[in-house]
């Protein structure tokens, strides 16, 4: 049981002139046994971040830290794993699964110190995820998605890692097919105590696994907590935005009320090549200058995270915020129109 | 050239087949081209090997008797100014050209091989170093080069080997740059970093292997390229040297003498063509043999064949106003299959009203989007559809040429496609793509045209629409192209819209806001709507009506309200409850549905479902249940449909808990 | 309405554009300013990357060590390589190329008489590739899209590869023996009057111009299955407007890509073709002289014809940059 940090951690790509902001100072705790669940939308810096914390992408500034040491970048001994979002792109398709995770086994057994035999590590695993071990000879082209992001899995656990982070695994599988992966996930980890960031744009997915809840915006945490608090009670108004955007059967769009001004409701998400000065969402965000002019304070100050549950937003959980998202103002945004002259 | 055609020719292999490199070597061998260019190539190396031991005698000797002469029965191909036989001269001279020529290649590809895989040993900046020096060569063609190295290394046979092998080595060393950072970006190689492998072994056990095959083609197509490059520098004198002779030299000193005796040169020049012929074939047929795919994700375009009615009356054409949008009866998609045609949509029928809106759901590969692209007419040959019935706001698409279903289409139908950045044109700007239509269809003049693009970006609600028309879809994001894309479609007077997967490639709160607009288009104007998607969620959230698609059939047709709550069909239950929204029960297992959905050119007989579900008997595998229909109008297809009692339905669930982990 | 969000972001969109289209015009001029050293000094390299003293070998082994040093101080070998370097360079932007060691002329004198020869012949089949690869391209592409056709796209892609596998001089000797030696309808060496430029010119161009055919046929395929044909075909536009308008363009802006550098060596390709020819050009020139050891006169020649290399690749990369607005920020 091991707990991951990152501190302050930055990835800056390209010049300094025109670069990218991937991650923007985050700092983050994976706790020893626990799942945290990252959300965020593309271009939100979450998957830069998983790739960081394995050494795939280069931190500018900033450390990654396992149980208070620099996680190792270099050498055969890896004890934090990755499992890509695409399957199809993440095996070797000149090798054959057995041989796939073997290249990952380690030579010995870190606790007890005996050489592994690498064909029975690889049946054991295979068997771990619930695959047949007659698999291990075949080639990844003649796997289904499901199995192949079980092969994955298991040449992460291979490693015999402390902390797996999972980027986006469900997200190429067909529905059908997602259910079986979550599963095996949850109970994998439930049995070998490994401390997981699984990182995903589905809420609903990081709900059923995490415990605690991250969320991302433009290269920063905007808000982290328990997940029944962060769902329940979100503070940051990002947060709110996100889960008001979870399709719900039965809530059909446009036919409820929403509070939501129509600036803010049409506003494009900002271009991370470009980010927004101040705090990132003030350009999308309903409680902030694009509604109330008077607050100012968005525009040139980045906030930071003193608020409950993280939140790095100004006015995070003022009064004023939760009767804006809680019931609808008689002022409720006009219908949009098309062709509407107003518009 | 001959090298650049190869670059164009050949990509990164497929890996959705398996691997199984030799016997795809041996199956171009079986192809009509592959065995001929491989015979030939054969036949050149034999003649390379023997020619000189068995005619250096006759291609040597001098007959002052016999200059110059012309093709005879002694001398097939004449004689040289010093009598010699030029048709044995040939046969010997394929010795040397052969020779110099696989060593000039060595040189390129070794050269080439090593400065093209230096980024996987080196750091960055040796790196960045390397590709500038390529980046800067490559733009030069091979024969200057050649001729560049030709002049330091010296006019003869070694000096050409070098020259042009060394001329070679940019264009392949930009190849395997090409090549290497393609599998690069793979995550596999990031994922045998991350597993600790070091930066040779990623080199020989991931890198090399997946580019071994387009290397292996490009060398010898590049190999062909070089025995012409060798025959261009002998020609031109600066090759091989007399009294050493290939092919190259033969030409040049037959060229002089082309009015008195073309033979002599055309003779060396035949060979030359047929040895650089056979090299280039074997090349291009090893690399169609490698680099085919064949996916029927895709619909091949071709000429719109009318659809053809199957069965049934001939219907009178109505103009119904009130009638429905869109009626379709036993819709039938056939598309070429390996071997037999295979036909993924299969009998499917449904009816939309006016304004109103249906989805359609179902995994990949059920026939969803077919159906959409072929009730829209948009399936060309070799795609085939066929109907009972097929009507659009009451005309018969069924009879009549296309050209005369085309205002109505392209006026009273909008589609959005899944990913607006392809759906795009990328060459034209957004304006112009949206006036198009009102040009052909209304006759609108350009500026009526742009100005009705830029009143209806308006109304999707663009901003800064007038100037956001210049510009070209690159510059718009994700949300604000799908827009564009909506826009495009209320050019017209749209009466429907199909929109295939709008909001999967779209982030959760820009779905939100493109669900928005359509909810609002459709409120306004009463336009039906025909959503294709594979979120249940969403279609629950935007429909009046679903239907669930599996296999090419419709297996279940009922209202949104219902979907959650009392669907018929197992299949229907299952998909719901295999998606996790926020109200999922954490402490339980998430429903699967086991098993994999059929290949549609292997249907199982009966339901095709049957073989997933937890419900299917002995009659489900041998009878194809038909699509009822109930007192309240729902359809569904399955011999068990009926009102599920809730420990019913908790026991479905758990055997397909159960069923789903042995997958 | 506009509101301040859009207001930004739409600054910040169009900063971008400006700038994208303003430093691709930069990195572009650049790239070409950085060839050229590359290629003067590779020319000015040349020379002393020969093994062995260039000048004992142009004179051979009998001349005097007397002879051998007066050539060396004429050619200026003599001095440290700097400063060598140092002159060459001035002296090629003051246009003195030095002086050939065989016919003692300038060399900018020798350029200067043949390269009208070799710019019109290398211009004109420019042009004609072009003229026979944009419409047998496209209507190839359109006429054998979806696998129909078979026999035509059987037909063409044989033709094409034949064609395009037989390299120009061979190209050149065979219309020399069946135009010329057979039919005797147009000159088959020397430059005089347009007629002389027919066979050169087309023994230049048929070989690119198929293989530019052949990648356009094969973009073409590839383009009208892309979704953006699609959504064309849904806005019922007529076939024509399709191919032409949406079709087309994206095509002809991959097969630039994978073909620009086929352009340039057409350039190259004159070396031979004027050979065959007897084409009073550069080609003849470079061959011969390096034949005689003519070192001035061979790194003039090469320093023109890569400078000319470098202008088509220009060109080619405009051309992209005015077909695909894309092109213009997307590589680095």
């Amino acid at each position: 049981m091991s707990e991951l940090r990152f501190e302050d951690v930055t990835v800056r790509y390209g010049t300094r002139r025109r670069g990218l902001t991937a991650v923007d100072g985050v700092s983050l705790a994976v706790p020893a046994g626990e799942i945290v669940g990252l959300v965020g939308e593309s271009g939100s810096g979450k998957s830069t971040l998983a790739r960081a914390a394995v050494g795939i992408a280069p931190l500018t500034a900033g450390r990654v830290l396992l149980d208070g040491r620099p996680v190792p970048m270099h050498g055969r001994r890896r004890p934090v794993q990755l499992v890509f979002q695409d399957p199809y792109s993440s095996l070797d398709p000149r090798m054959t699964i057995g041989a796939s995770i073997g290249e990952t086994v380690p030579r010995r057994d870190s606790a007890t110190g005996s050489a592994l035999d690498r064909r029975a590590e690889i049946i054991r695993l295979l068997e771990f995820v619930e695959l047949d071990p007659a698999l291990a000879g075949s080639f990844p082209g003649q796997l289904s998605g499901g199995q192949r992001q079980r092969v994955a899995l298991a040449r992460a656990l291979a490693a015999r890692p402390e902390v797996v982070i999972a980027d986006e695994i469900t997200s190429a599988l067909d529905v059908s097919i997602q259910g079986t992966v979550l599963n095996l996930l949850r109970d994998l980890l439930g049995e070998l105590g490994t401390s997981m960031l699984f990182i995903s744009h589905n809420l609903a997915v990081v709900r059923y696994v995490a415990s605690s809840i991250a969320v991302m915006y433009l290269g920063r945490i905007v808000e982290y907590g328990p997940a029944a608090q962060v769902l329940g009670d979100p503070q940051h108004p990002y947060t709110r935005d996100l889960l008001a955007a979870v399709p719900e059967s039965g809530h059909p769009a446009g036919r409820i009320a929403d509070p939501t001004p129509q600036a803010v409701a049409d506003a494009e998400p900002a271009d991370p090549h470009h980010p927004p000065s101040g705090c990132h969402y003030h350009p999308r965000c309903p409680i902030g200058p694009l509604v109330r002019p008077e607050r100012d304070i968005c525009r040139t100050t980045a906030p930071g995270p003193d608020h409950r549950q993280h939140a790095a937003c100004h006015f995070a959980g003022s009064p004023t915020t939760s009767q804006a998202t809680n019931t609808p103002t008689p002022t409720a945004r006009p219908v949009p129109v098309p062709g509407d002259p107003t518009i | 050239m001959a090298q650049l055609s190869a670059i164009t020719a050949t990509g990164l292999p497929d890996d959705s087949r398996p691997a199984r490199p030799g016997s795809r070597w041996l199956a171009v061998l079986r192809t009509p081209v592959g065995a001929c260019a491989g015979l030939g190539l054969l036949l050149v190396l034999a003649l390379a090997v023997v020619a000189p031991p068995l005619w250096s005698g006759q291609a040597n000797r001098t007959d002052i008797g016999a200059m110059l002469q012309g093709p005879s029965a002694r001398h097939w191909a004449g004689t040289d100014n010093l009598g010699r036989d030029i048709f044995f001269r040939v046969l010997v001279a394929s010795r040397l050209s052969v020779e110099l020529a696989l060593l000039a290649t060595a040189i390129t590809v070794l050269a080439g091989l090593l400065l093209g895989t230096a980024g996987v040993l080196l750091g960055r900046r040796a790196v960045r170093l390397v590709t500038a020096v390529v980046n800067i060569a490559v733009a030069f063609p091979g024969i200057l080069l050649a001729l560049f190295f030709a002049v330091i290394f010296g006019v003869g046979a070694k000096g050409a080997v070098l020259a042009i092998g060394v001329a070679g080595a940019p264009a392949f060393a930009r190849l395997a740059q090409t090549l290497v950072a393609g599998i690069e970006q793979r995550d596999f190689v990031a994922a045998a970093r991350i597993a600790g492998v070091g930066r040779v072994r990623v080199l020989v056990r991931h890198v090399l292997p997946n580019i071994a095959e387009p290397l292996i083609v490009n060398a010898a197509i590049g190999a062909g390229g070089t025995l012409l490059a060798f025959a261009s520098l002998s020609f031109l004198g600066l090759g091989v040297q007399s009294p050493g002779y290939d092919w190259g030299a033969l030409l040049g000193a037959g060229l002089t003498g082309i009015y008195e005796q073309p033979i002599a040169a055309l003779a060396p020049g035949i060979a030359v063509i047929l040895a650089g012929l056979a090299f280039n074939l074997f090349g291009e047929a090893l690399a169609k043999g490698i680099g085919l795919t064949t996916t029927l994700s895709r619909v091949p375009l071709g000429r719109v064949r009318r659809p053809v009615r199957s069965s049934g009356s001939v219907e009178s054409v109505v103009d119904n106003d009130g009638g429905p949008v869109l009626e379709v009866e036993d819709l039938v998609v056939t598309l070429p299959g390996h071997g037999a045609p295979i036909s993924p949509v299969c009998g499917v029928g449904f009816r939309i009203e006016r304004g109103e809106a249906v989805g359609v759901v179902g995994e990949s590969g059920s026939g969803k989007s077919l159906t959409a692209l072929a009730v829209t007419r948009l399936i060309e040959e070799p795609g085939r559809v066929t109907a009972a019935r097929l009507r659009f706001q009451g005309t018969d698409l069924l009879t009549g040429p296309a050209r005369a279903h085309r205002r109505l289409l392209g006026t009273g139908l909008a589609m959005v496609f899944q990913d607006p950045m392809t759906s795009l044109n990328p060459t034209r700007r957004i304006g112009r793509q949206l006036a198009e239509a009102a040009r052909w269809h209304d006759g609108l003049s350009r500026a009526a045209a742009l100005a009705k693009a830029v009143d209806r970006l308006r109304a999707v609600r663009v901003p800064a629409a007038r100037r956001r028309a210049r510009q070209y879809p690159h510059e718009f994001s994700g949300g604000m192209r799908q827009r564009a894309m909506i826009g495009m479609g209320l050019m017209g007077t749209p009466a429907l819209i199909v929109a295939d997967e709008p909001t999967t490639a779209l982030d959760v709160t820009v779905q939100r806001q493109v669900l928005d607009l359509l909810a609002a288009i459709r409120r306004r104007d009463s336009v039906a709507l025909l959503l294709i998607s594979h979120d249940v969620a969403v279609v629950s959230q935007v429909c009046d009506r679903v239907l669930v698609m599996y296999a090419g059939r419709i297996v279940e047709d009922l209202p949104a309200a219902d979907l959650a709550a009392t669907a018929r069909h197992p299949y229907t239950r299952a998909l719901v409850a295999a998606v996790p929204d926020m109200r999922t029960d954490l402490d339980s297992p998430l429903a699967v549905i086991p098993g994999r959905a059929p290949d549609p050119a292997r249907l199982p007989a009966g339901c095709a479902f049957a073989p997933r579900c937890p419900l299917a008997t002995d009659r489900c595998r041998t009878e194809q249940p038909p699509l009822e229909t109930d007192a309240e109008g729902r359809r569904v297809a399955c011999w068990h449909a009926g009102p599920v009692a809730p420990e019913g339905a908790a026991r479905e669930r758990d055997t397909m808990i159960a069923a789903g982990r042995h997958e | 309405m506009t509101s301040l969000t859009s207001a930004s972001t739409i600054g910040a969109a169009r900063g971008l554009a400006d700038n994208a289209a303003a430093r691709f015009v930069a990195r572009r001029l650049s790239r070409f300013v950085v060839s050229l050293w590359v290629l003067l000094t590779a020319a000015f390299a040349m020379i002393h990357l020969i093994p062995g003293d260039p000048v004992r070998a142009a004179l051979g082994i009998s001349a005097s060590p007397a002879l051998v040093a007066e050539r060396r101080h004429a050619l200026g070998l003599d001095l440290p390589l700097p400063v060598q370097y140092w002159h060459y360079l001035s002296g090629v932007f003051t246009g003195d190329l030095g002086t050939s060691t065989v016919s003692q002329l300038p060399v900018g004198r020798v350029i200067a008489d043949r390269l009208p020869a070799t710019l019109q012949l290398a211009v004109a089949a420019f042009v004609l590739a072009i003229v026979i690869a944009v419409p047998l391209g496209a209507l190839m592409g359109v006429l054998t899209r979806g696998g129909r056709a078979r026999r035509t796209e059987l037909a063409f892609t044989t033709t094409s590869v034949l064609l395009g596998a037989i390299p120009d001089f061979l190209v050149g000797v065979v219309l020399v023996w069946i135009v010329g030696v057979h039919l005797h309808w147009l000159p088959v060496a020397g430059r005089s009057g347009v007629d002389s430029f027919v066979l050169p010119v087309v023994s230049l161009a048929i070989g690119p111009g198929v293989v530019l055919a052949r990648i356009l046929r094969v973009e073409m395929i590839a383009v009208l299955q892309a979704d953006y044909v699609r959504t064309a075909r849904a806005k019922r536009l007529p076939a024509l407007a399709v191919y032409l308008r949406h079709a087309l363009p994206n095509a002809l802006t991959s097969t630039i890509t994978l073909g620009g550098l086929l352009l340039s060596t057409m350039v190259a390709g004159t070396v031979l073709v004027e050979n065959v020819f007897a084409w009073p050009g550069l080609g003849s020139t470079i061959v011969s002289s390096i034949l005689s050891k003519d070192y001035p006169v061979v790194q003039g020649v090469v320093l023109v014809y890569g400078t000319g290399v470098l202008a088509v690749n220009l060109l080619v990369d405009v051309a992209l940059a005015l077909l695909d607005p894309r092109s213009t920020i997307r590589e680095s």
